[in-house]
């Protein structure tokens, strides 16, 4: 722990402040138009992928179903707008490799506007059956994980859940989606929060907020005393908590918020605690009622390569070239864009190729130019010095100076069994603060494939 | 598609910090230091960190040319060993001898290893442990500081001719009508004489002749700025200065007529050197915070029992080099417990909010939980 970290009383242990670069904090969301294709790939999301069940050729309307699956841990897709089902196949992913996706042209002078959905009344239903509409929504953790949420939101039969926790944090520099999210769809997101206590059991939902989203935690506060007013019953609070690289991880929120550690391997369930992202949640409140499915989620288009950055309400499946057009990317066949990342500049993913889509789990498009790179391209890579920042910025208390040297020894089963390389969770804050600039939290990454290869074989 | 877009794995920002950065602070932090060393000692001081820093610089300069160890010369480290190697070695002592040390610096205590980061033992202090085995008369021979004419004259010690005994000071100092004991350090007078220095010559070195060798408190102030600004850690100084002082004062209690005060011992020496520059040395000391430490503390404990009972009376050097040797098991015994991995659950006291809201029941938990498990494979109607 650092020194001024004693008296400050941080929120949880170590952790990094990069630099917030929240350059879309005061932008509105706006609604980026329709393309005219778009690409729906069939897994989106972690768990089983579902199979299509529309034909090439065959008339989809906006908000129909055309992907699902019978298994638990699945989730149904819909087409994002009315128009054909044009291809079934191969088509580019955002990690590099070929997925199965669906491709959907729009009918040309379709408006769109109407969204196909099955309204219903929920307000005596029970926790089983919102976690049926939940599922039928299509819903997945639009934070970036993409894990569905109707899992998430089970609980297990031994197991109960009194606490709700909503993830507002976006500790993620660049990326403003769910802070305009809280702002703008903040009954929204009062509404789902109240879906999702009511499908959990959950008795309190808190609300954490990183404190450098003042007008977030306002806006939230008069949506709970609204919501109150109007007859809700349901006990919310929202906490401001510090801000800290990773505090949107959920081991750290919780930290933050309650004090305790969770378990090594458990989840939050173990503390009788469920954690959602407010995004999904915004989502959840808007499309339940209606009954229509996850069509568009909002993505922060941003970065010193963009001219129009903003917060987009993106179709989902839009190829991505189609947003960075929009967004005034300035000639992206030009030289000076050097990097486009799905994500946020910690731990989002570089892409290769503009042609992929924007699916459920995007939270953000950014994009640096050559001179943005430039700095840390010249950077000299040392051997390790021992300096000890990444010890002290690692949130899960592991040893990534030690981690990186057996790694570069290729030590593998030495470095799971005994440094505990399972707990890393790839946040990257030791790569962030190496002055040796050794790409570690790449190492572990290799190093936990080649673990969960060798488990597999 | 022809975009030359590049894949890099994230992180995609990092940190302004670079090793360059952290050793060139270092090494400002290091030039107040250095200039009232110059200012006490004159030009032979002068001499001697120019000469023992240029040794360090070609000495790497050949390493990274032949291309056995990593780092480059522009990374400033070999400057800061050749800075506090000289800050080290006493203001008269023969240049060329200066040079060796800085020779056996850089070539036993670093390239050997491999280079930056590899180094098992501070590089400054092998180099110094080498001359004072090889020349124990040169290092042991301290001149007094505010020599009047300090700035137009050498310490005739100081140009002896490579490979030659150099000049005996004494008869230089009896010329000034000063008595030779003036250049004994505090603590050989301590030792050998039991005289014990004020605490303002000791803290400041400004008055009288006394060779007290770089100022503890500039040295601290420096330390200071270094810890502020995180290029050092901040536990290791007071991880030794602590423990220093704990066992000093333990044994002034027992006994305080045999042994000094605590405060003598901490700023008598180099041991505020050693605390704030030497056991800081990032490469040679443990990584884990509980590691910095022990480390730490095992330097002081050390450097009081070297001091107290071997025949030397300066004990910093070894105290650190043999903590320098135990820093990998140091580190190997005190990991990081991983987060979520304590003994118990850790749960802090003061938190936002409880835990457990009191007011939940079994009885209402089960009525609001839903009873089912949901079971998409079921067969809807």
């Amino acid at each position: 722990m650092k020194l001024v970290s004693y008296f400050r009383g941080e929120a949880f242990q170590r952790g990094v402040h990069p630099p917030s670069c929240k350059l879309t904090a005061e932008r509105k969301i706006r609604r980026l138009p329709f393309p005219d294709r778009v690409t729906v790939p069939l897994s989106q999301h972690i768990g089983k992928t579902p199979r299509p069940i529309v034909r090439v050729g065959q008339d989809v309307v906006r908000g129909q179903p055309i992907a699902r699956s019978d298994e638990w841990l699945s989730v149904p897709h819909h087409a994002p707008l009315s128009g054909i089902v044009e291809f079934i196949g191969l088509r580019p992913g955002m990690r590099g490799t070929w997925i199965e996706s669906i491709v959907i042209r729009a009918h040309r002078g379709a408006t769109q506007e109407d969204l196909w959905g099955r309204p219903r009344d929920l307000s005596q239903a029970t926790g089983q059956d919102i976690l049926q509409a939940i599922w039928d929504t299509g819903m997945v953790g639009l934070g970036g994980a993409a894990f569905p949420t109707h899992a998430k939101l089970s609980v297990p039969k031994q197991a109960r859940v009194h606490t709700l926790v909503v993830n507002g944090c976006e500790c993620e520099p660049y990326l403003t989606c769910d802070h305009r999210v809280m702002v703008e769809h903040a009954a929204d997101l009062i509404a789902g929060i109240r879906y999702a206590m009511r499908a959990t059991g959950a008795v309190r939902t808190i609300i954490g907020v990183e404190d450098n989203k003042p007008d977030a935690v306002l806006v939230l506060r008069q949506a709970i005393v609204d919501a109150a007013a109007a007859g809700a019953t349901e006990e919310i609070h929202v906490e401001a908590v510090p801000t800290k690289y990773p505090q949107g991880s959920e081991k750290m929120l919780i930290m933050a918020l309650f004090g305790a550690e969770m378990p090594a391997g458990g989840l939050p369930i173990a503390l009788g605690m469920v954690v959602s992202n407010v995004g999904t949640l915004a989502a959840l409140g808007h499309l339940l009622p209606l009954g229509q499915g996850l069509t568009e989620r909002v993505v922060t288009v941003t970065g010193p390569g963009v001219a129009k950055p903003g917060d987009y309400r993106v179709i989902l499946g839009t190829p991505l070239k189609f947003v960075l057009d929009y967004a005034g990317v300035p000639a992206v066949d030009a030289l000076d864009t050097r990097q486009v990342i799905l994500g946020g500049p910690m731990m989002g993913q570089a892409i290769g190729a503009l042609d992929v889509p924007i699916t459920k789990g995007v939270s953000g498009v950014l994009v640096f130019r050559r001179e943005d790179m430039q700095e840390r391209e010249s950077r000299q890579t040392y051997p390790c010095i021992k300096c000890g920042e990444c010890v002290e910025s690692c949130p899960m208390g592991l040893n990534p100076s030690t981690l990186g040297m057996l790694a570069a020894k290729r030590e593998y089963d030495l470095m799971g069994e005994q440094y505990f390389l399972g707990d890393c969770f790839e946040c990257g804050c030791c790569t962030y603060v190496c002055p040796s600039n050794i790409p570690l939290v790449q190492q572990f990454r290799v190093a936990k494939q080649i673990l969960r290869e060798k488990a597999a074989a | 598609m022809t975009a030359p877009i590049e894949i890099r794995s994230a992180p995609h920002v990092q940190a302004a910090k670079t090793v360059e950065t952290i050793m060139r602070n270092v090494v400002y932090s290091l030039l107040p230091i250095c200039a009232f060393y110059v200012f006490q000692y004159g030009i032979s001081a002068l001499a001697s960190i120019a000469v023992v820093t240029a040794a360090c610089l070609v000495t790497e300069r050949f390493f990274v040319r032949t291309g056995t160890q990593a780092g480059r010369l522009s990374d400033y480290s070999a400057v800061i060993t050749g800075l506090l190697l000289a800050l080290t070695l006493p203001p008269g002592f023969p240049l060329w001898m200066g040079a060796v040390a800085g020779i056996v610096a850089i070539a036993l205590g670093k390239a050997l290893f491999g280079g930056i980061g590899f180094n098992v033992f501070n590089p400054a202090l092998v180099g110094r442990a080498f001359v004072q085995a090889a020349f124990p008369t040169a290092i042991a021979t301290y001149t007094p500081s505010f020599l009047p004419d300090r700035f137009t004259e050498f310490i005739p010690s100081t140009l002896a001719w490579p490979l030659m005994i150099p000049a005996d000071p004494v008869p230089w100092l009896k010329a000034k009508s000063l008595d030779a004991l003036a250049g004994a350090t505090p603590l050989a007078k301590w030792k050998f004489d039991g005289v014990m220095a004020n605490a303002d010559e000791l803290l400041t070195s400004l008055s009288g002749h006394m060779a007290v060798g770089p100022s503890p408190a500039l040295i601290l102030l420096c330390g200071a700025y270094l810890a502020a600004r995180r290029f050092m850690d901040w536990r290791i100084p007071l991880a030794v200065l602590g423990s220093a002082a704990l066992t000093a004062w333990l044994l002034f209690a027992f006994d305080p007529a045999r042994y000094p005060n605590p405060f003598f011992m901490l700023f008598s020496g180099g041991l505020i050197l050693g605390a704030g520059y030497m056991a800081t040395d990032m490469a040679t000391s443990p990584v884990t915070p509980k590691g910095m430490w022990v480390y730490g503390a095992l330097i002081g404990l050390l450097t009081v029992v070297i001091r107290y009972y071997s025949g030397l009376p300066e004990g910093v050097m070894y105290a650190i080099l043999i903590a320098n040797a135990a820093s990998p098991l140091i580190e190997r015994i005190t990991q990081p417990v991983p987060f979520g991995r304590g003994v118990l659950a850790r749960v802090k006291k003061r938190a936002t909010y409880p835990l457990n809201p009191g007011y939940i029941s079994r009885e209402e938990a089960s009525a609001v939980t839903p009873k089912k498990r949901f079971l998409p494979k079921k067969p809807k109607k």
